[in-house]
């Protein structure tokens, strides 16, 4: 919250690099959160624009009784969802509509439910290879890959970093449908990542 | 037999519940007695000690991605819109 003062202060002094900053910062997030609720290209790019001109124009009315990052991703969660009805492309989040099978394969656990074998590590070395830039891309790649319901959860809760609170009530759902959502979504990524895991064990 | 009433307390986890309760452990969101569970498994099994630990830097690590940039073009528009509403300075 201190560093939002700071930024709100710059932004609303009309501060540009502030600005262009900010943009760059949150841009990419949410594009990917547009495209939870709007189903087209052309719709995404209204959607986020329309968040950005919203955010321009609210500068000097917004309180501050969220984060800035809050209040970007509520004014786009409106417009989005606003659009979608208008595009009769409106479909409710929940964690029903998912797959619901186990997260983990069945087959790596014995009969007993223990590892058959000591699970793969994402990461092996102390240097980090998940946080290296070659890994960032696979990242987000498996982010995309996932459902719908999903990816709006992880992207908000894992990529923007809000609390599960906001998230429940930007997506409308409920505390219990975001965790197992959020259960899903990471253990499918972490689960994605590991074929370009070296075998080191 | 008789000896039965020395294993006292809840059943003890297996990783397959583990791995499917790893969540709600990092959210923090359960009973205590679950958790207690939890923390005696990681305790003895290397394994889920290690899924843990993924799971812990999968997040951070989601968390420093950083998002591909808005190409030029979309910036600049956007920028050219700040100036315009804000009338500010560079």
């Amino acid at each position: 919250m201190h560093d939002d003062n700071a930024l709100l202060s710059r932004l609303r002094a009309g501060d540009e690099n502030a600005f262009a900053a900010f943009v760059a910062q949150h841009d990419g997030a949410l594009r990917r959160v547009a495209r939870t609720f709007v189903r087209t290209d052309a719709a995404v790019e209204d959607v986020v624009q329309e968040t950005w001109l919203g955010v321009v124009r609210g500068l000097d009315a917004f309180e501050g009784r969220s984060s800035l990052r809050t209040w970007l991703f509520t004014i786009l969660a409106n417009r989005a969802r606003s659009r979608a009805v208008r595009d009769a492309r409106s479909v409710p989040f929940s964690a029903l509509e998912d797959d619901d099978g186990p997260a983990v394969e069945p087959s790596a656990f014995d009969a007993d439910g223990r590892w058959t074998s000591a699970p793969l590590r994402l990461d092996g070395d102390p240097e980090s290879r998940l946080l290296s830039g070659e890994l960032r891309g696979h990242l987000l790649a498996a982010v995309d890959g996932l459902g719908r319901d999903q990816r709006a959860v992880i992207t908000l809760r894992d990529l923007v970093g809000l609390p599960a609170a906001e998230v429940c009530d930007l997506l409308d759902i409920s505390e219990g449908n975001q965790r197992v959502l959020l259960h899903r979504a990471r253990t499918r990524v972490r689960t994605a990542l590991l074929p370009l895991m070296e075998v080191t064990r | 037999m008789r000896l039965r009433w020395f294993r006292r307390g809840p059943d003890p986890l297996v990783c397959k519940e583990f791995v499917e309760l790893v969540t709600d452990y990092l959210e923090g969101t359960l009973p205590a007695e679950q958790r207690a569970r939890m923390d005696a498994h990681l305790a003895e099994c290397d394994g889920c000690s290690g899924y843990l630990e993924d799971m812990r830097r999968l997040v951070g690590s989601l968390h420093a991605t950083p998002e591909p940039p808005p190409d030029p073009e979309t910036r600049d528009a956007l920028l050219r819109a700040f100036r315009d509403l804000r009338g500010g300075s560079t």
